[in-house]
Parts: C-alpha cells; structure tokens; sequence
C-alpha cells in the first residue's frame, strides 16, 4: 500500500477567502498537470492568514462550505477525472462557536466527501500568541480512513504535546498529519531555533511510533512575525524524507509506503510495548484522570 | 571520580546572533511587507552616518535594489561633518539615491520662541522635524519611512517618543546594537561606521554610553537576562554588578510608556484596541 503525498507551503492573502482558494485551485491544477498526487496538504489557517484577533468572527466558514469550495476548484483544474484527498487549515464556524480546525475531505466524486475535522485542542495564549482569547478548543483526536491510510490530524502546538500524536498512533493513525503556522524565533545559529525544535519533535513522534508524519507550515510575514514553513515528511524510522525551505512558498512531495511503517515496527515494536503497558499506566490512581465523574489528583 | 558540573544559571551567549541567517530574514521581511503586503517598491531611509540607518540602509538596498532606497539625509547645524561624511560612504557603496536637506532652518524657525530650550528639547525637536521630512518626502517619492531603532535603545527609553519610533516598518527593533554592530560587519559596512562611538549627534562630543552612564557591551546581556525572566541576583551571581543592573532595570521599566500607543479613556465596550481588536495587517 502505497501513496504519494505533497505538503503545499502557502502563503496567503490576509483575509481574503476567495482569493486564497483560487490559488489553491491554480495549485491544484499545476499538481494534477505534473503529477497528480493522491494527498495534498495545506497548512493551518490556509485561506486567512493565522494572526486575525477579532477578525475571526468576520472570516469564521462551516467546514462544508470549504468542503465545497474545494471541490469546485479542484473540478475546475482536473475535470473531476480523478479523486484526491485534501487537508486545510482555517477558521472553522459551527453552531455560533469558532475553532481553529483542518478538514480532510476527498475531492473529485459526484460530492465532496468530508472524512474528517480536528479543532485544534492546544491553543497557544502566551507571548505572542492569543487564540485562547478568539477560539474554542476541542476535545479530541480522531483516527479516520482515508482512500490509503488510517490517519489522524493534529494543528501545530497539539503535536508539541507527545501525548498527542501517541494517541493518534496506539488509536491506529499510520500518518499523522500536521498543519501549522510557526512563527519563527531564534537567530544564534545558522538556523532558526524553532526550526530546530520543530524538526526534533516530529522526528521524535514518527520514529517513537513507527508512523508517517506530514507536515504543512504556512509561510510570509503577518505584522512582523514570519512564518518559517520548512513542511516536511518524516518516515517512521524517525528520518526526514524531504524539507522544504524556510519562508518561501514550495511543495514538498513524497511516497508514503506501507511497506516501511512494517520494517520500523519490526525493529523497534515500541507501539506494541505502549499498548500492552499503557492500560497500567492510565491506572495509575495518582493521575489527575477523570473517574467516576471527577478527577482525581 | 571525574565531576561534571555547572552551577551558572545564566545562559551562555543571550546575543548570540548568525548575521547570514538575520540578513536573508531581514531582507525577506523588508520585501515581504513593503512589496507584497502594501504594494510598494520604494522605502526612504534617514542616513544619520550611525550604525543603525547603515545597517537598514544595507538591508533595503539588498531587497529591493538600490534604485528603491531613497537615504535622506537631515543634519541640522551642529551635525557633525563626519556624520555628514560618513552617510555619503554608505550612499556611495550602495549606489541608491540621495537627498540632503538641512533642517537648521525648520528647527531654529521654532526655538527662536524657545530660547532658553535645553539640550534635551532641543534635540527632540531636531528627531521630530526629521521625520516631519521623512514622511513628507515618503508622499513625494511614493515610498515608506523605514524605522532605524535598535533593541537597546528601545528597551532604555533612548530615543525621542513618537519620532524615532514612528516609521510603519523597523527591521532592527529586536535585536540589540551588539547584534547590529555583528550584522554591520557581516554586511560590509564600512568600518569607520562601526568602529566609532555611538551618538545621536545631538550634543557634540556626546556619545550614547556616556549619556546612558553604561557601556551597550555591558547593558545588552543585562537587558536580554531580564527580558528572559531572570532576576537581579542571578545577574549579580552571573558578574554584573549591582549599580549597573539596576540602572539598566530603572531605565527598562521606567520607560514601559514610550513602548505603547497613548493613553485612551476607554468608555465603552468597543474601544479601539481593547475589545475591537484587528490586526495590523488586516
């Protein structure tokens, strides 16, 4: 089982919807044209820009809408002749509450079929960040089929958080897939510092549990901050596939293939050893766990 | 038993900087802001023959072209010649345009009221009439003001409010003047404009560090340890003493004021910047 993948290093217009998706659809329609792959990815908060304060509740849409809007783009670009699977990032209205949120929606049949929406649970309030303040969070992580792969989706600060991507993986994702927008810090090295740290934690989270990771950064510069992009692919066994340059817009393509998610379990079964110790582990009664209707500390 | 130890709780090196990696960020800010975002080629650029409108002067030019930087410069009688001089290096290396207007005339227009003005006054008048020039002539040229305030200065409150700190663009404003005088270098800033005493060249003879009472090699490792978070012991413990870190601490939160928009009554629930929030950039 195999499937190629492309990451899409995206710079978007700051708040202008409709214009983010049409060069999505120029992007699409370059991709069908070279070589089509079977996933695409886009970063988080792809179709506004990241930073918006109150702005988000001007430029909040219902996952479907995207849904939609995408399909039409991608008919438009393709004729509708194939299927493929895409991931985006944006600012996500359902029922009056907004979240940060990724859909995953297979595009190119008689509809659109929307598999799948993660609201970003780990929302940055510190320093210069303020999504507490504008969005919800949510509440879980789900592990959904794809046309390849069991998949789970996580946005940006989720995945600094291992536990994050250890249940994605003990739920049965074999690719966790990471759109974010990473505002880059620290200049005392050749390269920036987050950059660094990025890198470390998503080579950690592939190669502790034998999955995919495919991450989508977002790029170019909102008030000052410069988001770095540097999308990447990291293979099971802990390696980077492919990187793509910091704050310039690319694609980032790769094969993602079954057969090497088999050879890193064999020959490091840590998964299988996290999920036989696990269950002792969330026994632990000295875990501020919730049990029987409150958490214990 | 070999014994590996360290009971130092600063953090080595908190100016460390890689002047490559700064410039190509720099630079992609400076064209990524101006020519993407705002629609604009052109920016203009106070020369004060000081380090810090060198460097941005530097960093423009790289992105945009010489063609598109237009170096102001604005000495005002009492300017010293080598400042004068010093600009015209930095315009001849890089080959973008020049203009020079002297602002004796403006400033004195107004003193003459205010004869018994102090250095200090007098000098903010100086700063404010040179942006007064700077964005008129940015409406002429079709360009934008670029900021030229470093971290430091920023951090002690060295510099004239609402002046310096005006121009919609600042590409130095996070990093310290040691790191400015390390990305100078980097950049191939003529030498004489790094090497010599920093001034505002206001007062001759008066240069920043005997104005601030304390030396930038001393103050930018004390500003950048505070900002971090640690306190005055550990810089204590760290080398520094007493009196200069507290001079530094009396300068950095004195001056909170002088980082911030003015003061507004706030009345109701949709004061600007306080519940109606938007970015800059929206």
């Amino acid at each position: 089982m195999h499937a190629s993948v492309a990451a899409v290093q995206f710079q978007p217009r700051k708040g202008e919807i409709e214009a983010n998706l049409d060069r999505i659809g120029e992007i699409f329609a370059d991709l069908a044209r070279e070589d089509p792959p079977d996933l695409i990815v886009f970063p988080e908060a792809s179709t506004t820009g990241y930073f918006l304060e109150g702005a988000v509740h001007e430029l909040a849409r219902s996952a479907q809408e995207y849904a939609d809007a995408l399909q039409r783009r991608w008919k438009a670009a393709t004729g509708g002749a194939r299927e493929v699977d895409v991931v985006l990032g944006f600012y996500e209205r359902d029922a009056g509450t907004i979240y940060n949120a990724v859909l995953y929606a297979t595009l190119g049949g008689a509809a659109p079929r929307l598999r799948h929406v993660h609201r970003k649970l780990f929302l940055p309030t510190y320093g210069v960040f303020d999504e507490g303040r504008f969005v919800a969070r949510g509440r879980r992580i789900g592990v959904f089929e794809t046309t390849v792969f069991p998949s789970a989706m996580l946005i940006c600060e989720d995945v600094w958080h291992s536990i994050c991507p250890t249940i994605a993986a003990v739920k049965g994702a074999q690719v966790v897939i990471v759109p974010s927008a990473s505002p880059g810090r620290g200049i005392a090295g050749p390269e920036i510092e987050t950059v660094q740290r990025w890198r470390s934690l998503l080579r950690n989270a592939a190669g502790e549990h034998g999955i995919y990771v495919v991450y989508a950064g977002l790029v170019g510069f909102e008030g000052g901050k410069g988001f770095t992009g540097t999308s990447m692919v990291v293979a099971p066994d802990g390696r980077i596939v492919v990187e793509g340059q910091p704050f310039e817009e690319c694609v980032v393509r790769a094969r993602l293939d079954s057969d090497a998610i088999d050879v890193a379990r064999a020959g490091l079964p840590f998964l299988g050893d996290l999920d036989s110790v696990l269950p002792d582990l969330l026994l632990d009664e000295e875990l501020p766990l919730p049990r029987g209707g409150r958490v214990t500390r | 038993m070999k014994t590996f130890r360290l009971d130092d709780i600063l953090p080595p090196g908190p100016l460390a900087i890689d002047p490559a990696l700064v410039e190509h960020w720099l630079e992609r800010f400076i064209a990524d802001e101006l020519v993407r975002r705002r629609g604009m080629r052109a920016v203009l650029v106070g020369l004060s023959g000081g380090v810090d409108s060198a460097v941005t002067a530097y960093l423009c030019a790289r992105a945009l072209g010489p063609d598109n930087v237009h170096c102001i410069r604005m000495p005002y009688a009492t300017s010293s010649p080598e400042s004068l001089a010093h600009a015209a290096m930095v315009v001849k290396a890089l080959g973008c345009r020049e203009r020079t207007i002297e602002i004796t005339a403006a400033v004195d227009g107004y003193l003459q009221f205010e004869p018994d003005a102090d250095g200090r006054r007098r000098g903010n008048v100086m700063a404010r009439t040179r942006m007064l020039v700077l964005f008129d002539l940015s409406q002429k040229y079709g360009g934008l003001p670029i900021g030229t305030g470093n971290k430091s200065e920023r951090l002690l409150g060295y510099f004239t409010w609402h002046a310096d700190d005006t121009p919609p663009l600042n590409p130095l404003g996070d990093l310290f003047k040691m790191q400015v005088w390390a990305l100078a270098r980097h950049l191939g800033v003529p030498r004489e404009i790094v090497e010599k005493a920093p001034t505002a060249d206001l007062v001759r003879g008066l240069t920043d560090e005997s104005e601030l009472g304390i030396s930038y090699p001393r103050a930018d490792p004390i500003l950048a340890y505070l900002l971090m978070g640690y306190h005055q012991e550990a810089l204590e413990r760290g080398g520094y003493s007493a009196a200069e870190v507290q001079l530094v601490r009396h300068r950095l939160e004195s001056t909170h004021w002088k980082r911030h928009q003015p003061t507004t009554a706030m009345l109701t629930n949709t004061a600007i910047n306080e519940f109606y929030l938007r970015p800059v950039d929206y």
